[in-house]
């Protein structure tokens, strides 16, 4: 009798145990009249897939917390045509097994109106065609990958950054006109990151001398550095993360190879930048990156001083980097979008909005969004550490990613409101 | 599924010739656990479904795994990357022919290839050397995709071509389906595997290699083999993971990942089927509630750390009170209601 006992009481068990899992989800929120998910007349909910843990957390951690904590603010301030923004931060550890579970979780179960400002090129690339089938919209993906400007395959989905090539035209630019005939090398991502980069640096300038990559789960560039000191590379781009950032100027110094570094705004947050280099710190002097928002360290920025506002109130006063800066950013443009779709919130009124665009927040450059564009900002400017400081020099300029000129834009940043909230 | 002992039962206490005779066919229990998931995943919202998915996923895995290590004795930590293989085949292979069945085939095809040749190595090596070799293993899978970067995209990974299903199945509902028919067919082999002669050869290497030898079993052999159909297992269970996650890379297939699932199968109930179940419905069931853990805790810091330590305090608890795992308690308890009599 007892294998059969055994048999019986595991299938009463495993179907008690699924059937618990049925009952403890209670994160689906009752939809108002309207009837769109996420959606009540008091209650917006969205999500969010993130690396808060595993190797990819060094600084990204502290995006989705900040954009939570801009939202707090704004439920403080009566929230959005009297909704409170819910934003569930779910840590998908930059695994894109894990993201596929807990964008499902988000969309299936939590019933999330919208995904914002999901962080990564692999991760977040497994869960496009979920999202489509499921038409959830999918706002501004924290990755410059042009997989996100697919308007006609993905009509849901929105970036965020500049795209990599975009940047790498405008960093190209910049060696073009300043370090003109200097011999000038790459070392990026093995990835879409590293290549679409490099695709933009070569547009301008042609092939380079020599180029190199690493992988993030390989934290040695000596052989890397190497190679470029062997090749007598005075300029090196870096498309890299801020981790590598750190290790490749710091394998530099340590072989005495001195070239001017100019970075990817990925990557260049000196705070965090500094941090891994730790003692070594003094070594990102003079290093020239490019940002597309304001800076941290500029106090005198209406926009910062907001930032750092919010922070204080609602983000446990978290030391005040670039990351932050960015996900509020993301927030405040996700309110403005909300503003523009109105009172009756849907789905497609969402998308709408935002295809409409005439967005103007902290970005020194304009968004790109239309029917037929679903990249984000249109380009970046210069910026150079001095005195441990990151600081903006010359003027920001935009382009495309395909042969499109690198044009200077003229165009004046605004202020925020007063209240810091956008209005319709 | 019933078909095999847990350790701790064998040994010196025989099973009595009447109790053997009333065995459960693995037939008729893997017939009505089909019609349980069939069941289920009516019942089930489509979250819960996709859960379900990935349970039958593991599951393949950890009953293979099972039969490696706790009937055979062989301790592999290099199960993570079998399944790696399996699931850049089906990658490959899909984008090329888009061709599931076949992609599938290819995936269970190269993997056992590849455990032959491990296992083969393996034959030579006992204990801490074996688990030595197939950490090795483990540890090349993301040198390789990043030397090779142009066919395995190194750390970006693979996106997998997938055709919708047919419209009137929900994708979720569907994937369940196709992770446990080819579960429940793992399964159904595996036990009919070991109920026989094989398994008793499995059985008598890992007890006592001499005595096996002396009674005529060729002990290599029956190591590789034990190996080999491990490893084709992984291979299933791993081409199921490029399904369901529509993409392939690296960082999907750790180490940790390996250790997990020794861990799961040391939690269900070393060498028993039901036990490789449990594990499977664990490693599913453990992460997302250490994280429902986390949130309520108020930290989102915690929370990927958080599920290794709930598995450590898991894995504690129950060696203390149920030595054999979770899926010697149903025995335990009803040996302490005889005993009471």
């Amino acid at each position: 009798m007892k294998r059969i006992t055994t048999a019986a009481l595991s299938v009463v068990l495993l179907a008690a145990a699924t059937a618990g899992c049925t009952n403890d989800g209670g994160g689906s929120t009752p939809s108002g009249s309207t009837n769109v998910p996420g959606v009540t007349d008091t209650e917006i909910v969205v999500g969010t897939h993130m690396p808060l843990t595993g190797p990819a957390a060094g600084g990204y951690s502290k995006i989705a917390p900040a954009t939570k904590a801009y939202f707090d603010y704004v439920n403080a301030n009566g929230g959005v045509h009297g909704r409170k923004i819910t934003y569930k931060i779910k840590d998908d550890g930059y695994n894109p097994a894990n993201t596929q579970t807990v964008v499902r979780e988000l969309v299936l179960q939590d019933k999330v109106f919208a995904i914002l400002n999901g962080l990564g090129t692999p991760t977040h690339t497994g869960v496009l065609d979920f999202l489509k089938t499921n038409r959830v919209p999918d706002l501004f993906v924290a990755s410059g990958s042009r997989s996100w400007n697919q308007a006609d395959k993905y009509p849901g989905t929105f970036g965020f950054n500049p795209d990599y090539t975009v940047e790498g035209k405008i960093l190209g630019t910049y060696i073009k006109e300043n370090l003109a005939g200097k011999k000038t090398c790459f070392l990026g991502q093995d990835d879409d990151f590293g290549r679409d980069s490099l695709e933009g640096v070569q547009k301008i300038l042609g092939p380079v001398a020599a180029k190199e990559s690493y992988v993030t789960s390989n934290p040695n560039v000596g052989p890397q550095m190497g190679a470029l000191k062997a090749a007598g590379c005075e300029v090196v781009v870096l498309a890299t993360v801020p981790g590598f950032t750190a290790l490749s100027i710091g394998t530099a110094a340590k072989i005495a190879f001195k070239p001017q570094f100019v970075v990817s705004n990925v990557g260049a947050d000196p705070t965090t930048v500094g941090k891994t280099l730790g003692a070594a710190a003094p070594l990102m002097e003079g290093l020239v990156a490019a940002n597309y928002l304001p800076l941290n360290t500029d106090e005198a920025n209406p926009w910062i001083q907001l930032f750092k506002k919010v922070n204080a109130e609602h983000n446990g006063n978290a030391e005040f980097d670039n990351n932050i800066v960015y996900g509020m950013s993301v927030g405040y443009l996700f309110v403005q979008a909300l503003q523009s779709a109105g009172k009756d919130l849907t789905r497609e009124k969402i998308t709408e909005a935002v295809q409409k665009n005439g967005f103007q927040g902290p970005g020194l450059v304009p968004l790109r969004f239309s029917a037929q564009d679903h990249s984000g900002y249109a380009g970046e400017q210069l910026t150079k550490v001095e005195n441990g400081k990151a600081v903006y020099f010359g003027t920001p300029y935009t382009t495309d990613d395909g042969d499109g000129p690198v044009t200077a834009y003229q165009g004046q940043a605004v202020t925020p409101p007063q209240s810091g909230v956008p209005t319709a | 599924m019933t078909a095999i002992e847990a350790r701790p039962e064998t040994g010196a206490k025989a099973l009595p010739e009447a109790k053997r005779r009333r065995r459960v066919h693995p037939v008729i229990v893997i017939a009505a656990a089909a019609v349980l998931v069939v069941v289920l995943t009516y019942v089930l919202p489509p979250f819960r479904n996709y859960q379900l998915a990935t349970v039958g996923a593991y599951f393949c895995v950890t009953a293979g795994l099972t039969v490696l290590t706790g009937l055979n004795g062989q301790l592999s930590l290099g199960h993570g990357a079998l399944m790696a293989t399996g699931a850049y085949t089906l990658a490959l292979t899909q984008n090329k022919w888009e061709n599931l069945p076949v992609s599938f085939a290819a995936a269970v095809l190269v993997t056992t290839l590849l455990g032959a040749i491990i296992g083969l190595a393996a034959a030579r090596l006992r204990g801490p050397y074996l688990a030595g070799l197939t950490l090795a293993v483990a540890i090349v899978v993301p040198s390789v995709t990043s030397t090779f970067d142009e066919t395995f995209n190194s750390d970006q990974g693979l996106s997998v071509y997938l055709n919708p299903p047919p419209e009137q199945y929900p994708m979720e509902q569907w994937q369940a389906w196709l992770c446990w028919s080819a579960a429940l067919v793992v399964v159904l082999l595996l036990a009919l595997l070991v109920r026989g002669r094989f398994g008793r050869d499995l059985r008598a290497v890992r007890d006592d290699e001499t005595a096996a030898k002396l009674a005529g079993i060729n002990i290599a052999r029956t190591q590789v083999l034990a190996f080999v159909v491990s490893a084709a297992c992984a291979g299933v269970s791993g081409a199921l993971f490029a399904y369901l996650a529509q993409s392939v890379s690296p960082g999907a297939f750790p180490l940790t990942l390996s250790l997990f699932l020794v861990m799961a199968i040391v939690i269900g109930g070393l060498g028993s089927l039901f036990g490789a179940l449990w594990g499977a419905l664990l490693l599913v069931v453990l992460p997302t509630l250490s994280q429902s853990l986390g949130e309520q805790a108020g930290s989102q810091r915690l929370e990927g750390n958080l599920a290794l330590i709930v598995f450590g305090v898991v894995l504690v608890v129950v060696m203390l009170a149920a030595p054999g795992g979770l899926a010697s308690i149903p025995s335990r308890i009803s040996r302490l209601i005889r005993r009471n009599r």
